[in-house]
């Protein structure tokens, strides 16, 4: 028999996808005496969509910040392309390949458009200050290929009418679309979006489920999400992972999820005795 | 053409002169202000203890000499070396360096995400330390400051000027390259943080804190290189201001005269520096001479920058360039 975790398989729309890229193992996150999150373990496979839901308060916006490093938890270790990742700063994070949003956007108002996007690529420049003071070789040709990266990025995201606009300027939805598009600059191992339909209407919530699925169609990008609009979840992802008050309640294919009775419980709300 | 608006045209120009170097000032405090959100107190006695370092290294003073000779009984004063001004220049800045790596490793690094005013209270410490210890290090004598920069009336100007007017003017020549260094300097930060990558990292990281460390940016790294510039920008401020006036405890005070130039321009604004500090300058020198003088006794210029700022703040409380602060209810 084929071994899933480490060379993966073919979904039913013809979509590849590959081994175990990150895994979670027994993470617990405490604050002070407060448990946000209580021993979970689950893995993400290279080239899916992956969902964390659950209902408010269940820990899934602490389980993102620690992918991304900006939460260390107290237990628990966390596998990255094979090896165990030591404790690290969220920019050394950054800089390994895993690109977040944020629920509240946190993009860069005073700067444009392309500037924004232009910092994703923060990872794929190297040269020093002394060789752009001079401008010549290898600076010019980083610059003029990380242009074309993230006009690239600016095409595919519909977002080419508002290049020069300071982001401070720009409605929500516009403003979810950009904070994609920087994270999308970076070409990551794993893109990490946290509440990406948040606060939309319907219809940009039907533009961002479909910049999502082209993304990870695309580019192959492997995408982690946090959502607790079900409908949405269930529709994008190939595999879910269902957390309530700080723990793991449920976690497979979205068909699998939807028949998983605690999972109902925890949404519907059930008596406890 | 009348006397006195011959001379009115002379003050102006000297005006603009002193208004230059305020604006150096100024600048090191937008730099810092606009990357980390610290209103940096010890600006002023950054390009203090930058200007007592050069001296030192230039002159091959032993620093802490009078500890050392204090505590081991010893008579050593001097290396007995002179270092040519530019090398000692270079190595000032090593020192600038060095410091900016120390502040942000002992004190900044500690305070993130703390309120404004805390952060503020931690640059007036580091300010009185820094006074000490550059006290310490340099000794508390007035130095001489040579590095070579031109000095004295500028016969060209002077000679055109007369020929023109039957009236030479006196612009002195130390003023003119303070100019054409505070234009360069000007324009090298500007390309600096619109064009490279580390500019706009640090554009970035003013912005917010959080989004920067996402994309991969060190917050750390930022500060250090950002406290690095305005130990540049102290260090040319030290020069410019230290060979006018000697290397003395009152160079640190010019950090007062920067702060009505930064109301004025904007705290957040480095074209807002410049035009600040000319305003201040030329306001202060023309008013001097066309009111305080002769109605108001003189010793207006001692004042009139903070009355100048005050009024802004009433009227335009962001500054000429600053960001205007929209609270939204």
């Amino acid at each position: 028999m084929k071994d899933v975790n480490t060379e993966g398989y073919t979904t039913e729309d013809g979509r590849k996808i590959g081994g175990v890229v990150m895994e979670m193992k027994n993470i617990t996150l405490r604050f002070g005496g407060v448990a946000a999150i209580t021993d979970i373990s689950f893995d993400i496979r290279e080239g899916e969509i992956r969902a964390i839901i659950g209902p408010n308060g269940a820990g899934k916006s602490s389980m993102l910040n620690v992918i991304s490093g900006f939460y260390v938890p107290q237990e628990g270790e966390v596998w990255y392309k094979g090896s165990r990742r030591p404790p690290m700063k969220p920019f050394e994070v950054a800089r390994q390949g895993i690109a977040r949003t944020f629920q509240n956007i946190a993009l860069f108002e005073g700067m444009t458009v392309l500037d924004n996007v232009m910092t994703g690529r923060i990872r794929q420049m190297n040269a020093g200050l002394l060789s752009q003071a001079i401008w010549k070789g290898k600076a010019e040709k980083e610059e003029t290929e990380n242009r074309a990266a993230v006009e690239r990025v600016i095409d595919f995201l519909e977002i080419q009418h508002i290049r020069k606009t300071p982001v401070g300027r720009l409605p929500y939805g516009l403003k979810k679309r950009v904070e994609l598009a920087r994270a999308l600059a970076a070409e990551p191992s794993i893109l990490l979006l946290d509440e990406p339909m948040a606060g939309m209407n319907v219809e940009e919530k039907e533009d961002m489920s479909r910049f999502i699925l082209d993304v990870n169609d695309e580019f192959g990008t492997t995408i982690a999400l946090i959502e607790h609009d079900m409908g949405v979840v269930m529709d994008l992802s190939d595999r879910v992972v269902v957390m309530d008050y700080g723990k793991k309640i449920g976690d497979g294919s979205p068909d699998e999820v939807r028949n998983n009775q605690a999972v109902i419980d925890a949404y519907l709300g059930v008596a406890h005795d | 053409m009348p006397e006195q608006l011959i001379f009115g045209m002379e003050v102006f120009l000297n005006g603009l002169m002193a208004g230059v170097l305020y604006a150096l000032v100024a600048l090191g405090f937008v730099l810092i202000f606009k990357a980390s959100g610290i209103f940096n107190y010890a600006q002023g006695v950054m390009a203090l203890f930058a200007a007592l370092t050069l001296v030192g290294i230039m002159e091959g003073q032993v620093p802490f000499s009078h500890l050392i000779n204090a505590v081991f009984g010893t008579e050593v004063h001097h290396f007995g070396w002179h270092v040519p001004a530019l090398a000692a220049i270079f190595l000032t800045m090593v020192v600038m360096i060095l410091m900016a790596w120390i502040v942000n490793k002992l004190i900044f690094r500690h305070l993130v995400n703390q309120e404004p005013i805390i952060l503020f209270m931690a640059t007036i410490g580091l300010a009185y330390f820094l006074e000490g210890f550059g006290d310490m290090m340099w000794g508390s004598d007035i130095k001489k400051l040579d590095v070579g920069l031109p000095q004295g009336i500028n016969g060209w100007i002077d000679e055109k000027t007369f020929n023109i007017f039957d009236y030479g003017f006196f612009i002195d020549n130390l003023d003119i390259v303070a100019t054409v260094v505070a234009a360069l300097l000007v324009v090298a930060l500007v390309i600096f943080a619109q064009y490279s990558k580390q500019g706009r990292a640090m554009r970035a990281v003013a912005d917010d804190h959080q989004a920067a460390l996402s994309v991969g940016i060190s917050l750390s790294f930022i500060w250090v290189m950002v406290w690095s510039l305005a130990g540049f920008v102290a260090l040319v401020a030290g020069i410019v201001w230290g060979t006018k006036s000697g290397v003395q405890f009152s160079l640190s005070l010019i950090a007062l005269k920067a702060l009505p130039v930064l109301m004025l321009g904007g705290f957040t604004s480095i074209p807002g520096a410049i035009v600040g500090g000319l305003i201040i300058g030329v306001g202060e020198k023309v008013f001097e001479f066309a009111i305080g003088a002769p109605y108001l006794g003189g010793a207006t210029e001692i004042w009139f920058a903070y009355v100048l700022a005050l009024v802004f703040l009433v009227f335009r409380p962001q500054g000429l360039f600053g960001e205007k602060i929209i609270e939204r209810v």
